[in-house]
C-alpha cells in the first residue's frame, strides 16, 4: 500500500496525466508552491505562464473550444482565486469545460484571515457547475477524476478544486480514473424516443420551418454538427445560429440564413418572426436572440432539445421539449425521419422559400465603402477572404468589432469561432487566441479586437511572446468603446458619457515594445497589402487598423422590439428605443 | 414572463449528498435567481448513505416552480427533486416551541387552550409555560395568534417537513 502513497502535490499532476491533460495554464504563488515543483519535475505536462489569472481561464476556455478537450488552470490562493472568477464566470455562461486548480492556505489557518486566504469554494460557488474544498490526500485523487467528468459530462462548464496547502504536501493514495464513479451525477443524453417522434411529426408538417441552432451543437461534438447538416439538407428548411452556434452549419450553404438576434440578419429575424414550426437545436432563448418575448416567434410551434433541462421553458414556453445530448437527438430525429420515409411539403416550402429571399434580397448587411477610410466591415471581410485559404480560427473581444466579425467572417466548420457570448467579457479574445494557438500551432490564430477591449488583457502579448505564439491581434480602432457610444446614441441623446478611448498607446510601438511586430493601415489602398504583411509575418502582430470612427453596427433589433421591428443600416438616422427597451440592457 | 399566471405555494423535498456546502447551494440557487423561500428545513437522513433530505416551501407561477426544480436536479450532489404538492398525496408537519408567560386568569386560560391543540408542556416555572405543538404550518400560526394575548414572549419554529402518503420511498 505504501507504494501507491504519493504527495498530494503527485496526486494532482498524476490524475492530470490520467486525465490526458498535456497543457495547463497557469500562475504560481505561495500557495501552489508544492504543485509547481511536482511540475518542474516532470516532462507529461507542459505548463503556459500567464500574466494574469483571468488571462489563465480565458486561454484554457480557447484550447477547451477548439479541441473539445476540457481546459486546464493552475492559479494560487486567494488574488490568484478571485483574479479567476470572471474566466469561470464565462466559461459557466457559455458552457466551456475547465478545470480549475487554486491553491489554498493551510487547513488550520483557513478562516483565520491568513495572509492570501479567500473563501475561494464560496465565491465560486456561483460562477462554477460544481466545486471542492480537499481536506486530505487521500481525499485527492477521486475529487480529481471527479472534477473532470462533471466538467465535462452533461452540459459542460467550469470547476474548481480547491487544495490546502499542507494537503498538497501530505502523502495520500493514488486511484485512477478508472476507479472513481460519481454518485450523484447522471446526466441524460438520450433523448425520450416518444417527444422526438412528436417533434418528426411537427417537423413533418411544417410549412414555414427554421432551425434555430446554438454552442450546445459545438459543444456535442462533431458529429452533432455533421447530422445536423444532414438532417438540415434532407428537409431543405433554411437554419440559422446563434453567436455561439456559428460554423456547426456551413455559413456558404444557400439554407444558411446567416447569425440571428439583436445584430443578425434581416431574414434570420424575420424567418423567425414568421415560421410556424422553430427547431431550437441547443441554443437556450438567450435575451439577445429573443428580442421582446411576448412577440416572439409568435405564431410557431416551438421544438427545444438542450442536455439542460432547466433551459426548457426557462424564457420561452415550449411545445416538444427534448431533454437530450445533441448528436444523441439528431440521429434519433434521423433515423425516424427516414424509416418513416417522411418528405417536406414541397408546395409551402417553396412558398416559404420565396418569402425568405425577399428579405434577403434586402441585403442587410450591406455598407458604403470610401475611398479615404477603411470601413471596419470591409476590413473583416479583406481579412476572411486573405485567410481563408489558412486553417483560421478567430477569437474575439467584445463589442462592435465581434458583432461585425459574426457578420462578416463566414465559418465553414466547427470550433473555429471562440467568443465571449453569454458574459460579454471584454479581454476575452487574446489570452483565448493564446489557448487555440497553443492547442494549434500551425494554425493561423487571429484575435479580432477592439481597441478599447484588447487593452483589458493585453498583458498576454507576453505570453505570446514568451512562447513564440504567432498569434495575429487585429484591431478595429475607432478611438471609441463602439457598442457603447452606439447606445448612447441611441438610447441617449448622443451624450456620449465616458466612451471615447482617450490616450490610447501607439499600438505598432506598444508591439515593438513587446517584442511582437506592429503593422498599421489608414486607408482602404493600404488594407490588403498589410493583411497580407500579418499573415506572413512568423510571430505575433499587432494590426493597429484604423477604422471608420462612426460607422454603427447594424442591422439591429433595439432593446425590448421584436424580430421583425428592426433598424437597417440604410435607414437608421433618427431611430429610438422604447421608454421600455431602455430599461433592458 | 407569464405574469398572468397564479402564484402557487409548493412543497419540494430535495434529497442531497451531505457533503460541505451543500446547503449553500440550494440556498444560493434561490437567492440568486430570485426563487421565495417560506419554510426551509434539512437533516441527515441516512448516516451510513451520508444523504440529507432539504424540505423548501416556496411560491411562483407554474413555469417559476417547474424552473426550480429544474435548477434544483441539475446541481450536482443532488439525488432528487420531488414536488410533493404535485407529484403526490402527502402530509406536511411543523413543530414550534411556544413559550408563554403570565399569572392568574392568563395563565390558565393559555393552558387550557393548548389542550385544545395537543400543545405539551414541555418546561414550567411559576410565571411561563413552554408549550410544544405539531401539525400543519396553519394550526401553528392559529396557536400562537391565540396565545399573543395571552403573554407570547417567545417562538421557535422548525419550518415544515413533509413526505409522500403510501408505501414508496421518494
Amino acid at each position: 500500500m505504501a507504494a501507491h502513497e504519493m504527495t498530494g502535490a503527485e496526486i494532482v499532476i498524476k490524475a492530470l496525466v490520467d486525465q490526458g491533460v498535456d497543457t495547463i495554464f497557469g500562475y504560481p504563488g505561495g500557495a501552489v508552491l508544492p504543485i509547481y515543483d511536482a511540475l518542474f519535475q516532470q516532462n507529461n505536462i507542459r505548463h503556459i505562464l500567464v500574466r494574469h489569472e483571468q488571462g489563465a481561464v480565458h486561454a484554457a476556455e480557447g484550447y477547451a473550444r477548439s479541441t473539445g478537450k476540457p481546459g486546464v488552470v493552475l492559479v494560487t490562493s486567494g488574488p490568484g482565486a478571485t483574479n479567476a472568477v470572471t474566466g469561470l464566470t464565462d466559461a459557466l455562461m457559455d458552457s466551456i469545460p475547465i478545470v480549475c486548480l487554486t491553491g489554498q492556505v493551510a487547513t488550520h489557518l483557513i478562516g483565520s484571515d491568513a495572509f492570501q486566504e479567500c473563501d475561494t469554494v464560496g465565491i465560486t460557488r456561483h460562477c462554477t457547475k460544481h466545486n471542492w474544498l480537499v481536506k486530505s490526500a487521500p481525499e485527492l485523487a477521486r475529487v480529481m477524476h471527479e472534477a473532470f467528468y462533471v466538467a465535462t459530462h452533461g452540459r459542460p462548464g467550469p470547476v474548481v478544486i480547491d487544495i490546502p496547502k499542507d494537503v498538497q504536501f501530505q502523502k495520500g493514495e493514488y486511484a485512477g480514473p478508472q476507479n472513481v464513479v460519481h454518485r450523484t451525477y447522471r446526466p441524460k443524453v438520450k433523448g425520450d424516443i416518444d417527444k422526438i417522434k412528436e417533434a418528426v411529426d411537427l417537423i413533418a408538417n411544417a410549412k414555414k420551418p427554421v432551425f434555430y441552432t446554438g454552442g450546445g451543437v459545438i459543444n456535442s461534438g462533431n458529429l452533432a454538427s455533421q447530422l445536423l447538416r444532414e438532417f438540415v439538407r434532407l428537409t431543405g428548411y433554411p437554419i440559422t445560429s446563434t453567436l455561439m452556434g456559428l460554423g456547426a452549419y456551413p455559413a456558404s450553404d444557400k439554407q444558411w440564413l446567416g447569425m440571428l438576434g439583436m445584430h443578425g440578419t434581416f431574414e434570420a429575424n424575420n424567418a423567425m418572426h414568421d415560421c410556424d414550426v422553430l427547431i431550437n437545436i441547443g441554443a437556450r432563448f438567450d435575451d439577445r436572440v429573443t428580442g421582446r418575448l411576448d412577440a416572439f416567434a409568435p405564431n410557431s410551434k416551438k421544438i427545444h432539445v438542450d442536455i439542460d433541462a432547466s433551459s426548457i421553458n426557462k424564457n420561452v414556453r415550449i411545445d416538444v421539449g427534448i431533454v437530450g445530448d445533441c448528436a444523441h437527438v439528431l440521429e434519433d430525429m434521423l433515423r425516424i425521419w427516414k424509416s418513416k420515409a417522411r418528405r417536406p411539403d414541397k408546395d409551402a416550402l417553396a412558398d416559404w422559400w420565396k418569402q425568405i429571399e425577399t428579405w434577403r434580397g434586402r441585403k442587410s448587411l450591406s455598407f458604403k465603402t470610401s475611398e479615404d477610410v477603411i470601413k471596419p466591415q470591409q476590413a473583416i471581410q479583406r481579412l476572411y477572404e486573405l485567410s481563408k485559404h489558412r486553417e483560421t480560427y478567430i477569437t474575439t473581444e467584445v463589442g462592435q468589432h465581434q458583432m461585425w466579425a459574426a457578420q462578416h467572417f463566414p465559418f465553414e466548420e466547427p470550433k473555429h469561432w471562440m467568443t465571449s457570448g453569454g458574459l460579454g467579457t471584454m479581454g476575452y479574445g487574446l489570452p483565448a487566441a493564446v489557448g487555440v494557438q497553443i492547442a494549434h500551432p500551425d494554425a493561423l490564430v487571429i484575435d479580432i479586437a477592439g481597441e478599447a477591449s484588447i487593452q483589458m488583457c493585453m498583458q498576454e502579448i507576453s505570453t505570446a511572446v514568451q512562447f513564440m505564439l504567432p498569434v495575429k491581434i487585429f484591431i478595429l480602432n475607432n478611438e471609441y468603446m463602439g457598442m457603447v457610444r452606439q447606445w448612447q446614441e441611441l438610447l441617449h441623446e448622443g451624450r456620449y458619457s465616458h466612451s471615447y478611448s482617450d490616450s490610447l498607446p501607439d499600438f505598432v510601438k506598444l508591439a515593438e515594445a513587446y517584442g511582437a511586430t506592429g503593422i498599421r493601415a489608414e486607408k482602404p489602398s493600404e488594407l490588403d497589402a498589410a493583411i497580407r504583411k500579418m499573415i506572413e509575418t512568423p510571430g505575433p502582430v499587432i494590426f493597429d487598423c484604423m477604422v471608420d470612427k462612426f460607422e454603427n453596427c447594424y442591422p439591429m433589433i433595439p432593446s425590448g422590439a421584436a424580430h421583425n421591428e428592426m433598424i437597417l443600416g440604410d435607414d437608421a438616422e433618427g431611430a429610438t428605443v422604447s421608454e421600455e427597451g431602455k430599461m433592458l440592457v | 414572463m407569464s405574469t398572468d399566471e397564479k402564484v402557487e405555494r409548493h412543497t419540494i423535498a430535495i434529497l442531497v449528498d451531505n457533503e460541505a456546502g451543500v446547503l449553500a447551494r440550494v440556498v444560493g440557487l434561490f437567492s440568486g435567481r430570485g426563487y421565495n423561500i417560506e419554510s426551509l428545513t434539512v437533516g441527515e437522513v441516512d448516516q451510513a448513505e451520508h444523504t440529507s433530505r432539504i424540505t423548501v416551501v416556496t411560491a411562483g407561477t407554474p413555469m417559476v416552480i417547474e424552473q426550480i426544480k429544474a435548477q434544483l436536479d441539475r446541481l450536482v450532489p443532488v439525488h432528487k427533486v420531488m414536488d410533493l404538492t404535485v407529484e403526490t398525496n402527502s402530509v406536511e408537519r411543523e413543530m414550534a416551541l411556544v413559550k408563554v408567560a403570565g399569572t392568574g386568569e392568563r395563565r390558565v386560560e393559555a393552558l387550557r387552550l393548548s389542550d385544545a391543540f395537543r400543545a405539551r408542556v414541555i418546561d414550567t416555572t411559576h410565571t411561563s409555560f413552554v408549550f410544544e405543538v405539531t401539525g400543519t404550518s396553519s394550526k401553528i400560526d392559529a396557536f400562537i395568534g391565540l396565545m399573543r394575548p395571552l403573554g407570547l414572549v417567545d417562538v421557535s419554529r422548525t419550518g415544515v417537513v413533509a413526505i409522500a402518503r403510501g408505501p414508496e420511498a421518494m
